[in-house]
């Protein structure tokens, strides 16, 4: 398929032409880091109004160099020109499984919970993440250029996150940040899962985890002691807990109903670490205390489905949490069959649907979800010195049948074609 | 609610012109209106009584009867009600775990049509489902059409009269890895084509005897329910429903459907577009599910959001479904959209929601389109069909209004959010979200 509205400019398609007959194909690959210019009829910066009729210019160390109206930036020779009815930042998923979790749902790609324990915060995403996985090309293909990864909901403390770019052959060459928040869950939803170890209720699912951070706010100033011979040894468990209580790593807590959020919102209190709210399918109905925290929230897909925890999830909550001046960014989520990950630009599409403005819609999936997992300083917005990360689209980006036309990461067109 | 008399497509028109006017006509004009059986019309007129369309046409051509109440739409979007070839709403089951074949389960005796996520396909602007069992069993039960009145009971929803007499549904079968296990599931793709050709071949035995009987009654075969049903798949009044997802157990429906000569609608087709010369020359149609991506199994994993597109191409009758819950009834007019932008085309698209379905029901000559005589089943959209901003406003099932988004209490199925006191009012303490289906 190719309905493009995105196209080489003459001159660089010529260049190629001449160099896949001259040189071979192996040599293209190269070529796609060259610098690009990126022309836009609209241009979503995210960092002010969108600009109309504007250039952004990548150059070769994969930053954004300039950015401006068409009649002001000089495209420079020898960069390689993409054209766009639409362009965006790259998209930024602000929480998904995918490279733990694979498309085949068979216990050899499922990596994204743990069940031996409970609590398990020492786990790293970076040593189960496929950088291969077809599901991460199938959201790059979506104009999906960040991901948030990593273990998932479903248990006490599952584990940590990262951040990685949705290319690359080997975690190494993709990842962001290696270790970025510790997903935890409260809820129904964790018990049973842990034979003999489950917590039997939400309380006791509460209980351990206060037990568990009292332990490593011991762990760690024992682990200061003047005199090590009084030092603990090493525990990778209590390390990885101490560091969400020194704010090192926030807390990625999950938690859809009114209880949970106020269960959430109580520890935070408690232990003062940095929360973050995931799910939090009932949050509109705790807007007040929420935003009170001051804490964000990674929201449910928008097109969850209405049971179990997430019975009373509604379409408009993302616009609802917005309204009140809460942080809100959209994810795709975990899903235990189908659709194996969702895809945030058809979410963020759904919310702009049910009360959030266009642009609104869009900081859902780019600058504000940068904000909340921590890199805003390198993507989800058009800004000179940040990462050359871009989406190119043939209509509005929300609509169905509009196509991400081509997907640029770091300067690197790692997508062509409509989709 | 009362329900209307089946007749005959070809009386339907004459009927709904001489029936008694209980009720005023209704007159929607202005809005754009899809007849889906002919071009758009820019500023139509929709015209309604007796529960049936009188009229379709433009402002100014179309008569307007005496006494009509008159509603404008201008500036809406009208088309025929969503038909829904295969969901789960309504919280019923078929077969149990006692054998992979059940020809016999019904499942019109398990559906609750005061369920939310009847509710909720209202709100989607579904009007006609096919509400089938699962796909765990080779043969999981027959299927049951519902129109979605707001009824009380089943028999309110039902297109059939009187389940005793008359075909309700159609046959839910499937194949591939979901009706698999230890025995008496099948353990191999081999031994689950064998255990359904040995219940066919002892329906054709089973027809035979009822032939003979009618010279000889002595020669009359016990009452067995599931062969009753299996003879009228034999003589293509009762419709199978099949799941299948990989393209060589596409193939394999398409073996047994030319052993048997029965009537079939491959469903889900994840690997359609693989063999989409195949289906085309069976003639067989295709209900399509769209998910946001592939996977979730290994059997779906080369699924394509261009499989409507490469099998409308090849001539295939192609439809969309929810399989609601795995897809949510509120948003079926996003799978066609959908389509579109893997490069279906639009009119292609609106049928495959409307009289596609329809007719992999065998329910053309009553919905589908609008068209004068057929059922004023019609929904009241915000602005384009295949728009991501556009809201169903309105659903309208034989003349009578189903759901409107106006009302905060039918707002609450569009949106989300009703089940939120009420359940914790009940203490419902449901967990059933993420399941394996």
């Amino acid at each position: 398929m190719n309905r493009a509205t995105v196209a080489s400019s003459r001159a660089r398609s010529r260049s190629r032409l001449a160099t896949s007959l001259l040189l071979g194909f192996a040599l293209i690959p190269a070529t796609l880091t060259a610098q690009l210019a990126v022309r836009a009829d609209t241009l979503y910066t995210m960092a002010g109004p969108a600009l109309v009729n504007a250039v952004v210019l990548v150059g070769k160390d994969g930053k954004v160099e300039r950015v401006g109206p068409a009649g002001s930036v000089r495209v420079p020779r020898g960069y390689r020109t993409l054209s766009a009815k639409i362009v965006t930042p790259g998209l930024v998923d602000a929480h998904s499984v995918v490279g733990l979790a694979g498309a085949l749902n068979y216990n050899h790609d499922q990596d994204q919970l743990e069940t031996s324990d409970p609590i398990q915060p020492e786990l790293r995403a970076m040593d189960a993440y496929d950088a291969r996985e077809r599901l991460v090309a199938w959201l790059r293909t979506f104009g999906v250029t960040t991901l948030h990864t990593g273990h998932g909901p479903g248990a006490l403390m599952s584990g940590q996150t990262m951040v990685v770019k949705t290319r690359g052959n080997s975690v190494a060459q993709a990842l962001v940040d290696s270790a970025t928040m510790v997903a935890m869950t409260l809820g129904p939803s964790v018990s049973g899962r842990f034979s003999g170890k489950s917590p039997g209720t939400r309380a006791k699912g509460v209980a351990m985890l206060r037990a568990v951070f009292i332990k490593a706010r011991d762990y760690a100033r024992k682990r200061t002691e003047a005199d090590s011979t009084k030092r603990p040894a090493r525990d990778l468990k209590l390390e990885a807990v101490a560091q969400v209580l020194d704010g090192t790593l926030p807390a990625l807590i999950t938690a859809h109903g009114i209880s949970e959020i106020q269960a959430a919102l109580r520890l935070q209190r408690e232990f003062g670490f940095r929360l973050v709210l995931d799910g939090a399918s009932e949050s509109y109905m705790l807007v007040d205390e929420i935003k009170a925290a001051g804490v964000p929230v990674i929201l449910h897909p928008t097109m969850i489905r209405n049971t179990g925890e997430a019975r009373s999830a509604t379409l408009e909550t993302a616009g609802r949490l917005r309204a009140a001046g809460i942080p809100v960014a959209l994810q795709s989520g975990y899903e235990g069959y189908v659709p194996k990950t969702r895809v945030v630009l058809f979410e963020a599409a759904v919310a702009a649907a049910n009360g959030l403005t266009r642009e609104q819609a869009l900081a859902t999936i780019t600058i504000d979800a940068a904000r909340i997992i921590g890199q805003d300083r390198r993507v989800g917005s058009v800004e000179p010195g940040k990462d050359g990360d871009l989406a190119l689209f043939d209509g509005d980006p929300f609509e169905y049948t509009s196509h991400v036309c081509a997907v640029v990461i770091e300067g690197e067109v790692v997508s062509e074609g409509c989709h | 609610m009362l329900r209307h008399a089946v007749v005959p497509a070809a009386l339907v028109a004459s009927l709904a012109a001489s029936a008694p006017a209980q009720e005023p006509p209704l007159v929607l004009r202005g809005a754009r209106i899809y007849p889906v059986s002919g071009p758009v019309i820019e500023r139509g007129v929709l015209v309604v009584q007796g529960g049936r369309i009188v009229a379709v046409g433009s402002v100014g051509q179309v008569p307007l009867p005496a006494g009509a109440a008159v509603r404008d739409l201008s500036g809406k979007v009208v088309m025929p009600g969503l038909v829904d070839t295969h969901s789960h709403i309504g919280e019923g089951d078929g077969g149990d775990r006692s054998s992979p074949i059940q020809g016999d389960v019904r499942i019109l005796d398990a559906i609750d049509v005061r369920s939310d996520n009847v509710r909720r396909a209202r709100a989607g602007g579904i009007t006609t489902v096919n509400v089938m069992p699962g796909s765990g069993h080779l043969m999981s039960g027959q299927t049951a059409y519902l129109k979605l009145r707001d009824g009380r009971s089943i028999n309110d929803l039902l297109y059939c009269h009187d389940p005793l007499t008359e075909i309700c549904g159609g046959l839910k079968m499937a194949n591939g890895t979901n009706p698999r296990g230890n025995p008496p599931w099948p353990g191999t793709r081999g031994k689950a084509a064998a255990l359904v050709r040995e219940k066919f071949v002892k329906a054709v035995e089973y027809r035979r005897k009822l032939e003979l009987a009618r010279t000889d009654s002595t020669k009359r075969p016990d009452r067995d329910l599931e062969m009753e049903a299996l003879v009228q798949v034999l003589e293509g009044k009762r419709i199978v429903h099949h799941h299948t997802h990989r393209y060589d157990d596409i193939l394999t429906v398409l073996r047994l459907q030319q052993e048997f000569g029965f009537r079939v609608v491959l469903h889900h087709v994840s690997e359609g577009w693989k063999v989409a010369k195949e289906i085309a020359a069976a003639g067989i149609p295709c209900s399509i599910i769209l998910i946001d991506s592939p996977g979730g199994k290994l059997e779906a994993a080369d699924l394509r959001m261009e499989t409507g597109a490469v099998l409308d191409s090849a001539g295939v009758l192609v439809a969309y479904h929810t399989d609601d819950g795995i897809t949510d009834s509120r948003f079926l007019l996003r799978s066609p959209a959908l389509g579109v932008r893997a490069g279906m085309s639009r009119a292609r698209a609106l049928e495959a929601v409307t009289i596609a379905g329809a007719k992999m029901l065998d329910l053309q000559n009553r919905i589908g389109t609008l068209e004068p005589g057929k059922d004023a089943d019609f929904i009241v959209l915000s602005g384009d069909p295949f728009s991501t901003y556009t809201h169903v406003e309105e659903t309208w099932v034989e003349g009578r209004k189903v759901f409107d988004r106006a009302s905060p209490e039918d707002r609450a199925y569009a949106t989300g959010g009703f089940r939120l006191m009420r359940d914790y009012e009940a203490g419902d303490d449901d967990d059933d979200f993420g399941g394996e289906r």
